[in-house]
């Protein structure tokens, strides 16, 4: 498991394995997308309360979901850095926040455009929307505090501190709904007994999921890749690899 | 003990110490982290006097009173074992109906009537086809809750 590990950690071996997987998870990430959006807009029947106004559950949930996904990835990432001083696993996390910051921006953003109609309301300070916001701050925290350090080696040890601190509101943010009374209701699909949706309606939602997830994986290791390059910019490897093209 | 052994042992501390410290600061807000207060504790008097606060709870089915030409609006918010009757002059939202979830932000009067300056519908967690609804309605006389 360790020579894996290793392996994996060594910049070059890894530039070449994601550069090989990014179509992979391209490709699985488009076609999750087409198929379950047509299932969401199209084949999945309207809500007997909200009527087709339900329907933008098909990217919020993935979003939001992705958004406490992609923290608790960087978060990992971050951690293995410091404890191995591993410079990937810095890369890697360096590499999450903007598209964790995107997705919880895109979660917040749907969120409010559903609870208007619905709720009544753009904005409310419940536990969940707040704690979701938190979220976003502390995705944007962890990019402001890179920038504002030039050394790559102290930016990643003190950003990732600010990382694994944050990691204290995900389950805040997971178990704000049960924790406290809120506007937002609870969870639909991870709710005691099953998914509190038929089938298909929740299809769909199962294939948004997967998708957004892979493209959560090529997005990623699209950015992995520019950021080893950066940093490994003056080593043997990088330059036998620009200049025999 | 190996300078990576203490560093893991370092970032596990760091995440008890902060976790220990956040589950101390939410329990000392707790009050004012929630977003509505039940009928029921309303009535025991938890509620603040004086100030504006949220009660949440279903319309029952039945006290829905409307002015006629006027918007205002009356109804009664139960959570099952207390009831507070709720004034409102302004615009429902879509989800408004009977048995419907409801929050009401705003102050009792003297009569102990909660007038609402804002009401928002609350809905639940369940999805279903029109259809569903329409079957479960039949087998529960009640219809879906909330």
């Amino acid at each position: 498991m360790w020579t894996w590990f290793h392996k994996l950690s060594s910049p070059p071996h890894f530039y070449r394995l994601s550069a090989s997987l990014i179509p992979w998870f391209g490709w699985l990430a488009a076609a999750f997308l087409i198929v379950s959006l047509y299932g969401g807009l199209v084949t999945a029947p309207a809500d007997y309360q909200q009527g087709d106004g339900f329907r933008i559950i098909y990217v919020h949930v993935p979003a939001a979901m992705l958004s406490l996904f992609i923290y608790m990835f960087m978060a990992t990432a971050a951690a293995i850095g410091v404890i191995w001083r591993m410079k990937l696993a810095h890369a890697v996390a360096v590499a999450c926040a903007p598209i964790g910051a995107s997705v919880t921006f895109l979660a917040l953003a749907t969120g409010s455009i559903w609870g208007k109609p619905m709720w009544g309301t753009w904005w409310a300070w419940d536990a969940r929307l707040t704690s979701e916001l938190i979220l976003l701050f502390l995705y944007l925290g962890y990019m402001g505090l890179r920038s504002a350090i030039d050394d790559t080696n102290r930016a990643d040890r003190a950003s990732a501190i600010l990382a694994l601190v944050g990691v204290v509101n995900v389950p805040i943010v997971h178990y704000s709904v049960t924790w406290w009374n809120s506007l937002h209701q609870g969870s639909t699909l991870l709710k005691k007994g099953g998914p509190a949706l038929p089938p298909d309606m929740a299809l769909p939602l199962f294939g948004m999921i997967i998708g957004f997830m892979c493209f959560f994986g090529a997005v990623a290791l699209t950015r992995v890749k520019r950021e080893v390059l950066v940093r490994e910019q003056n080593s043997k490897w990088v330059k036998d690899m620009v200049t025999s093209k | 003990m190996t300078a990576r052994q203490q560093r893991m042992l370092i970032v596990i501390l760091v995440l008890i110490g902060v976790g220990i410290a956040t589950t101390f600061g939410l329990r000392a807000f707790q009050e004012n982290l929630l977003y509505y207060y039940s009928p029921s504790a309303v009535q025991a008097g938890e509620a603040p006097v004086g100030r504006k606060f949220r009660v949440g709870g279903l319309v029952v089915p039945g006290t829905v009173k409307r002015t006629d030409g006027e918007i205002d609006v009356s109804f009664d918010l139960t959570d099952n074992a207390a009831m507070v009757t709720v004034e409102f002059a302004g615009i429902l939202p879509d989800l408004f109906r009977e048995g419907q979830g409801i929050i009401a932000h705003g102050k009792l009067n003297q009569q102990g009537v909660f007038v609402a300056e804002e009401v928002l519908a609350k809905h639940d967690e369940n999805y279903m086809p029109p259809e569903v609804a329409e079957s479960l309605k039949q087998t529960h006389a009640g219809g879906p809750s909330k």
